[in-house]
């Protein structure tokens, strides 16, 4: 395990910027996971840390050694690739020794046993090991996949979403044995997902990418409770965070130059109105079962909350709505931080 | 409305399927009709061949076969009879034409000769396509496409049009009548087809396979050797199939070119007529003998050349 340091890294492909001048630090034993919208840039930069592709400007060092002009044979690191990944001409334990079999190792084949037993069981597969890897389920190839990574100790893991191809049930378990695993060996990890749940659940860090550029980076509460612009708080919460101009609710203590007010849940409070002034209506009343959707328009606004499951808002109500300590954004869409 | 009859929308209808059984059994016996023919008349006598009308049932004979592998000498009766007893079936068989074996034919070392360029080539022009294959699909050459298409371009007019400027090459290169001149030419030939069917079976296995295994430790030629080639081997299978079908049956390049040592089945074949009037059943021995191999090589592979024949029409 080592730190990795990438510093102003930029590639581009043609005329299209996928990484923009790049600055990320990820400490020994640290889970980074980058978080954004397909074409953001999060492949390319794990597929730079591989090795895969080679940057135009800036460095990257993983450990003590420049890394930047190694080949990935060269560079120790381990990739989990969304999908492919396992050799179809291979069997569990074969794609599972692969790695260790590289003639660059030159491992004997009784510990390469051992040490593919011994991660078989870490991720649940060991009862397959003689199966052909087509002969698995998407959650046992994908745990096979995680596997053949681990079974080397590099200095870091790159996990290109490994879990974006599987069913919600499965992704769940999966997102917990990673975390474990992920703790157990102290791994150093950069993970890479369009998943929020993923990011708020497993990171130690979170790293918000938009066209390329590393907009913020933080812990996932960090993130969550105080983004930097309006595109990282649009990129975390469910439902999505309101985004409501000045002046359409009584605005409360909004700093000079607020131009967009961010509303989530817990900056709302909603209740209905009683002695005839209104700030809204219910559009509707969304049942999830747990929690409902409540959805409100205001002027020609519209406002989705989360509300009890027991509310006794209907269709049609009439509502007042205050803001509760909301987040307030200028005009270039920068969040204000609160004094 | 009867309800017995559920009509599918993909499957075929009885009616369909009838009608294409019906074509394909009858294009099946026009197709083999001609084979069976040169079969039967490899084990009648030469009288047999020639019978009008032709004769459909006959007295098998292995005349053909042991005229082919051999070369025989008119003789006086009176000379036959001072012989010994005859020693075996073929020796029998020619004294009763009032002949005697003078020794082993050319026909064994012109099918060794096939076997040789035919395999070599084959050999020479998938191991090339695979490579130029692996490199056009996975690394940016300049000016691929113009270059893909010039390989293309080679196949494109009948080979037999170059004829006599290779024919005056190869006599100044030393190359004529040699195994080595008529493996370049059918690699030659046969590469441009390697290479666009190799491309197209190779750009389905995603680089993702060699990457991994690049990352893992291996360096790229080791990841191909490991990861793409096992992945290939149906396409490499069907590519070979058709290289070595045309190498095989080659005749005008083979003619042209080759008279002595390296001469192949399919020239000598026709030379046997010659030999002491028309020996038929000695031409349809030889021409069943040299049908065994593709036989034997298409069956075993047949499953890859049914995927090469439909190649790109399914997705897997």
């Amino acid at each position: 395990m080592a730190d990795i340091h990438i510093k102003g890294v930029t590639k581009a492909f043609g005329e299209h910027v996928a990484v923009d001048n790049l600055d990320l630090r990820i400490a020994d034993g640290e889970f980074v996971v980058l978080l954004g919208p397909t074409g953001a840039g999060k492949t390319t930069t794990l597929r730079l840390i591989a090795g895969l592709e080679r940057p135009d400007t800036g460095s990257i060092h993983i450990g003590t050694r420049d890394a930047t002009a190694l080949s990935p044979a060269e560079r120790d690191t381990a990739f989990v690739f969304q999908q492919y990944s396992l050799y179809p001409h291979l069997s569990v334990y074969d794609n599972l020794a692969f790695p260790l079999r590289s003639p660059a190792r030159k491992m004997p084949e009784d510990k390469i046993r051992h040490r593919v037993e011994e991660v078989a069981r870490m991720v649940r597969i060991h009862h397959k090991l003689n199966n052909r890897s087509t002969r698995l389920s998407g959650g046992e190839m994908q745990r096979v996949a995680i596997g053949r990574a681990l079974v080397r100790k590099p200095a870091i893991y790159l996990m290109d979403e490994p879990l974006s191809s599987l069913d919600a049930k499965l992704r769940a378990d999966l997102r917990l044995e990673l975390k474990r695993i992920q703790a157990e060996l102290g791994a150093t990890m950069l993970y890479v997902t369009h998943d929020q749940i993923e990011a708020m659940t497993m990171a130690d860090r979170i790293g918000i990418l938009a066209d390329g550029v590393l907009v913020q980076i933080g812990t996932p509460r960090t993130i969550y409770s105080e983004p930097a612009n309006l595109h990282v708080a649009a990129r975390l919460g469910q439902p999505a965070i309101n985004l409501l101009p000045t002046g359409l609710l009584p605005d409360g203590d909004a700093p000079a130059g607020t131009k967009t007010i961010g509303a989530r849940t817990e900056h709302l409070s909603i209740g209905k109105a009683s002695n005839g002034h209104a700030d809204g209506v219910v559009d509707w009343v969304e049942h999830l079962g747990d929690q409902n959707h409540l959805h409100v328009s205001v002027g020609t606004k519209k406002l989705v909350t989360l509300t009890d499951p027991d509310t006794q808002l209907e269709k049609g109500d009439k509502v007042t709505i205050r803001y509760r300590a909301p987040l307030f954004f200028d005009q270039a869409g920068n969040r204000i931080a609160n004094q | 409305m009867s309800l017995t009859t559920a009509h599918s929308v993909v499957a075929p209808s009885a009616t369909s399927k009838l009608v294409a059984g019906t074509i394909i059994v009858a294009y099946a016996l026009i197709s083999i009709v001609p084979l069976l023919w040169i079969f039967a008349t490899s084990f009648k006598t030469p009288p047999d061949s020639i019978a009008y009308p032709p004769k459909i049932v006959f007295q098998p004979s292995l005349e053909g076969y042991c005229n082919l592998f051999s070369t025989r000498t008119r003789q006086t009766p009176e000379y036959i009879n001072s012989l010994g007893p005859a020693t075996g079936l073929c020796d029998e068989t020619v004294r009763k034409r009032n002949m005697v074996i003078a020794g082993p034919s050319n026909f064994m070392p012109r099918f060794v000769n096939s076997l040789i360029i035919a395999f070599g080539s084959t050999f020479c022009a998938v191991f090339l396509g695979t490579l130029s294959a692996y490199g056009f699909s996975r690394f940016k050459v300049p000016l691929a496409d113009d270059l893909l298409f010039f390989i293309l371009s080679t196949r494109m007019m009948p080979p037999i049009a170059v004829a006599i400027p290779i024919y005056l090459m190869y006599r100044e290169l030393g190359l004529s009548d040699t195994a080595l001149g008529m493996i370049l030419l059918y690699t030659a030939v046969n590469v441009s087809l390697a290479v666009w069917l190799l491309k197209g079976f190779i750009d389905e296995i995603p680089r993702e396979y060699e990457e991994a295994a690049m990352i893992d430790g291996y360096t790229r030629l080791q990841a191909f050797w490991r990861t793409v080639l096992p992945q290939a081997t149906t396409g490499i299978a069907a590519t070979a199939i058709f290289c070595l079908i045309f190498a095989w049956n080659e005749y005008a390049f083979a003619a042209l070119l080759t008279s002595g040592t390296a001469q192949t089945a399919p020239p000598f074949i026709p030379t046997i007529i010659g030999e002491g009037g028309q020996d038929w059943p000695a031409v349809a021995a030889g021409t069943t003998i040299f049908l065994v191999p593709i036989l034997v090589f298409t069956i075993l592979l047949r499953k890859q050349l049914l995927r090469g024949i439909t190649f790109g029409a399914v997705r897997k």
